[in-house]
Parts: C-alpha cells; structure tokens; sequence
C-alpha cells in the first residue's frame, strides 16, 4: 500500500471539494462539495443522473476526478489512490444487487472478506489464524449463519445471501461504508428491515447511502443531501429538502 | 511449510490420478525395456513416442486450465508458451550436432551454413551447455508472459480483448519465426537432432527417459497446481474469476494475482514444449498457429474446465481421437474438432469430468434415498 498522501487535513471523514467528473464534456459531477462527520449515517438522493454512482466511484477510486479534492479520514488524498488502497484505508462499498462469490462456501466468502491478509505472496503460503477463526465465528453468530458455513454460496436464498453481504462487509470493518441502492426492487417490508439493519450497522460505522426512495430515506430519519446534475441541490433533514421548492421541481418536473 | 503447502490441495481423487499419471510413466518405459518385442506386454517405441506426446499436452492442457478454469483469463495464445520452450530445447538440440551435420560445420548449424551465416548469432551463446538451455526454457516463456501480463493486467485488459491481444502474440510469434532473418531455422523450423545430454535421441532407451519425464513433469504440475488453487491464494483467485470488481473493492490488488498463474502456466507450458521437441524430433513455427491455442483450450473445455484432473482427461481423449481420425478418416477430423466443440458447449458444459462427478453425485443420491 502507497502511504496516503498528506492533503489539507480536516475533522471531516470524508470531505469531497468542488469535485468534477466529466465523460466526453457531460459533467457527471460539477464543482460537487460534500463532507460527512466520523459517525455519521447520511442519504444521498437525487434524480436519475444526478451524479450519485459517479461519486462513490471517485470516492471508492473507480473513477479520477478531473477537478477537486477528495480527502478521506482527514489525511488520505484518494484522488491519487486506487480501488485496492482506498479499500485499505477503510472503505468499503456495498452494491446494488448482492454480490458474494458463488462458487465459494460461506465460510470462504467471509474469510475473503476479513481485514487483513490481501498480499498474493503471503495468501500463497498463509494458513488461518486463530485469531481470524475467532473472528470468522463471531460473524457466522452475528448473521446466524453458523450451519450453512461450508454451504455453497450460490445455493443460499435470496436472503441469505443478502446477510451474507452484511457479514462480509463486517469482516471488512469499513470506517466508512457505502451503500448503493440497498431497496432497489424490495417489497415495502424488506425495506424496512434493511433501514433497521443499516441503523444497527451505524452504530459503529460511518454508512453513506444513495437511494432514490424517498420513502426508504425517511424511514432512515438521517440527514439528506440532494444531487442534481452533479452539484448539490440541498441538505438537511427530510422534511427541510423535501419542503424546499428547488427539491420539488427537481424531482416532480417542471 | 512447504511440505503443508504442497498437500493442502489434494483430495484422494487427484492423489490417485498422479499416482496414475506416474505409473503411465514408469510401467510403459519398463514394458518397452525390459519385454522382448516378441512378448504381448512388450509396448512398441511408437506407442512410447505417442504417450509421451500426450503427456506433453496434457501439461500445456493443464497451464491453459490454470489461467482459463481458475482465473478467466481465456488464453488463446498459450501455444506460443510452449513452441518458446520447444525452440530453446531445440537450440541445445542442434548445438549439440556438432560437426556430424550435412556442411559439417562445428558451430553453425546447417540452416546457417546455408543461409550463409558468417557466425553464431548473439542469441544462440550458451545454448551448447545444458546448464544454460535448461534454464532458459521456462525464463524465455515466462518474460514474455510478464511483460504482456504486466501491461495488459494493469491496464485493465479483460474478456475478449485480453484473448484477442493472446491471439495476436502468437500470431506475430508465428510471423517473426517465418523469417529466416531470425535466425532460428525460419519456414523449416529445426530437425535432425541427434543427441540429447550425451544419449541419442532416436535410441529406445532415451524415448523411454523422455516419456518417464514427461510423466514426472505432469505430475510435478499437478502437484504444484493443486498447491496454488488449494491455498487461500487460490480462493483469492476463483474470487477474482467470478467477480473482479468485488475483489477490488475488499482491498485485493488484483492485477497480482493474474500476473502471478500467467507467469506459472507460461512456465509450465514452456516446459512441456520442451520436453515435447526431442520426442517429434522438430521444431518449426507451426507450433505458433493460432489453430494450436485454440486446441489447447478445447481440451480443457472436454476434459473439464476449472478442475485439475480434466485439462489431462480432455487432452488425451481429443488427441487421441485426432490421432486415430487423421490417420482413419483424415477427410473427417477438422468437421469432428468442430462437431465436438459444439457438443461440449451445448451438453457438457463441465466437460467429461463434470459429467462423470455428476453422474456418481446422482448415484450417492439415489443411494441415500433407498436408504
């Protein structure tokens, strides 16, 4: 891992500074600024194309900015760091559709997961620690997925699957965590469920969301910025955006 | 440490097919030895020759299987790997003809004489002394393997480019060693060897040696593949196969991970080239067809992808078939390539193993039922 470069250093966890992204001359993202506090569970919403993919991507090193800081924990300059480092650092992303890996067993998938070992040179010759089988068992427990450990993830239901993702991003223990889409597709139950599960996983993560249903944000009940053609349209609690009139035409047409 | 991480891999199945692979090796070479032609137990060189092919192939099967089955990088250009451990064995191979060639130089070989070269090109130092081919069979095939690797991994290079891009290696392989300007023999390639280490190569003692060898070096393959896929490396690998991006997002520094087994499989496969040379007793650019690669990959797509055990099964089965056809029915053999190819895509998409697991899974079902 390249040591994070010194940037202008802030209190913020993630601090994002009149950041734009442009493909061919469209501007995913113009002269976006967005700081989020160590602790905090934020909502990002927006229109479709409002930017919202485009900035976890600058923020998860999928993407280079052509303009403005990105600085992570204070200290990391992510502008200049790729997926595997920022990864590293304590980031960690969640996808829209549950991604795990198929063919391996469950138990496989978290130990993939877990902190720590990333290096091929020592993954040739590592076997398990203690220390990580401790911790393997702790997170079978958490997800109670303690009897389907050696099971074949392709074979778990829908889900399972699905807290098998949450353990994973578990094992990684982010600092800050990403979140895409979590309610893409779910019945109103589920969503709700999965606004209790990210409120559980706030506890002790930092968690950004970009979703753009409102009703799933409302149900998270946490601060909410608005994106529209990659700058930010309006912040503040749900009622406050979605009083403000510039919100209400963004999102009912003019 | 090693000993641990060279059995972590192993399963009973893959323990009794090395040991399966070794007994090919050493039973057929002592049949041939040791039986009077007169015997039915005696195993004719030919046999020997043609086993000891096999073997060759089975281990380019098995690097292809490696990069292909437990990482997806579809190769189509793994040929190159081993016709460039083929040439380096044929280099040693004509130095040590010496004087006894057609022009009788005693450091030219023929080719040269003829093509009026004055003297050994730069390249060809060094290749007199086996200490110095041996070597240079599996660093020729694996620098190339680094350096496209390195580029095309850290560029991002993935799917059809990436076998595009293999295609094209070998393809400008195939062109550059056409040139007599190489200085490798071009169009005719290199022929009439006659030692190997100080023992004829036509001899039926030195075949036996050659097919014994072939067989050790499979097995070695085996055994060192089934090390890589079976450490947590190898989890980190399939991971990387079946979902890149994730893997970069936990942190994985991914382009490490591909270069390392593209590294591996090219060394492999250069060795079998090489071993592959003093048995057919030629090499030429040929081997650099991209028809050759193509091969190599529907092997392990018969035998069964993303196992250890199918890149070996496919590679004799197609082989043995192309050898039986081109001689029964040659007319016949390229439609027969096609038709299974075909075939496999459609109902065998685990190859012969695959089905053969499927099929014993099936029975230990029905089994567990009655029971």
């Amino acid at each position: 891992m390249k040591a994070p470069t010194h940037a202008r250093s802030t209190s913020a966890l993630l601090y994002l500074s009149g950041v734009t992204v442009s493909f061919d001359g469209f501007k995913a993202l113009n002269n976006l600024s967005l700081l989020v506090e160590p602790g905090e569970m934020r909502a990002i919403i927006g229109p479709n194309g409002a930017g919202k993919t485009t900035m976890m991507d600058v923020v998860t090193g999928k993407t280079r900015p052509d303009e403005g800081e990105v600085v992570f924990d204070g200290t990391a300059d992510l502008t200049k760091l790729d997926e595997a480092d920022i990864a590293t650092l304590g980031i960690g992303r969640k996808f829209q559709k549950p991604t795990v890996f198929e063919n391996h067993t469950v138990r496989d998938n978290l130990l993939l997961a877990l902190a720590g070992l990333r290096s091929w040179r020592k993954l040739l010759f590592a076997a398990p620690t203690k220390r990580e089988n401790d911790r393997l068992a702790e997170i079978l427990g958490i997800i109670r997925m303690e009897a389907q450990q050696h099971m074949q993830a392709a074979r778990l239901s829908h889900g399972q699957k699905q807290w098998l993702e949450i353990g994973m991003l578990l094992a990684q223990d982010p600092k800050l965590l990403l979140v895409d889409e979590p309610v893409a597709g779910m019945t109103d139950v589920e969503t709700e469920t999965t606004a209790q599960v990210l409120r559980e996983i706030n506890r002790t993560h930092s968690v950004v969301v970009v979703e753009h249903d409102m009703n799933f944000v409302r149900a998270l009940g946490v601060k909410v910025t608005v994106l529209h053609e990659g700058s930010m349209l309006a912040e503040g609690s749900i009622d406050q955006v979605s009083a403000d009139p510039r919100v209400v035409e963004v999102y009912l047409g003019r | 440490m090693i000993t641990r991480f060279l059995w972590q891999g192993m399963d009973r199945n893959l323990r009794l097919f090395i040991l399966l692979v070794l007994a090919i090796g050493i039973v057929l070479p002592l049949l041939n030895q040791l039986m009077p032609p007169t015997s039915p137990f005696y195993v004719p060189s030919w046999v020997l020759q043609l086993i000891g092919k096999y073997l060759c192939y089975a281990s380019l099967a098995l690097a292809v299987d490696l990069v292909w089955g437990y990482c997806g990088i579809l190769t189509l250009g793994h040929a190159a790997f081993f016709a460039l451990g083929g040439y380096c064995m044929g280099m040693y191979l004509m130095r040590q003809i010496g004087s006894r060639g057609v022009y009788g130089n005693p450091v030219l070989p023929d080719f040269m004489v003829f093509l009026n070269y004055k003297e050994l090109p730069w390249f060809w130092h060094g290749f007199n002394h086996f200490w110095f081919a041996a070597p240079m069979i599996i660093i020729v095939p694996s620098v190339l393997a680094l350096a496209l690797g390195w580029f095309a991994f850290r560029s991002r290079v993935t799917g059809v480019y990436l076998s595009i891009i293999t295609q094209a290696m070998t393809f400008a392989l195939l062109l550059a060693f056409f040139r007599n300007d190489m200085g490798l023999g071009g169009n005719n390639g290199m022929t009439d060897f006659k030692d190997i280490l100080g023992f004829s190569v036509q001899a039926d003692a030195t075949r036996a040696v050659l097919c014994f060898s072939s067989a050790l070096a499979l097995a070695i393959f085996l055994v060192i593949s089934a090390a890589v896929v079976g450490s947590r490396f190898g989890k980190a690998l399939t991971a990387v196969r079946d979902a890149e991006s994730r893997m970069r997002f936990l942190g994985y520094r991914v382009e490490g991970y591909k270069l390392f087994v593209f590294v591996l499989s090219a060394a492999m496969a250069g060795i079998a080239g090489a071993l592959y040379v003093p048995q057919v007793g030629i090499i030429n650019p040929s081997e650099f067809a991209p028809g050759n690669s193509i091969e190599a990959v529907l092997w392990v797509a018969v035998g069964g992808r993303g196992t250890l055990i199918g890149p070996v099964v496919g590679a004799f089965i197609v082989n043995w078939a192309k050898t039986y056809l081109t001689g029964a029915l040659p007319e016949v053999w390229l439609f027969a390539l096609g038709a299974l190819f075909i075939a496999v895509t459609l109902f065998l998409p685990r190859g012969v193993v695959g089905l053969w697991s499927q099929l014993r899974g099936r029975g230990q079902v029905k089994k567990a039922v009655a029971t």
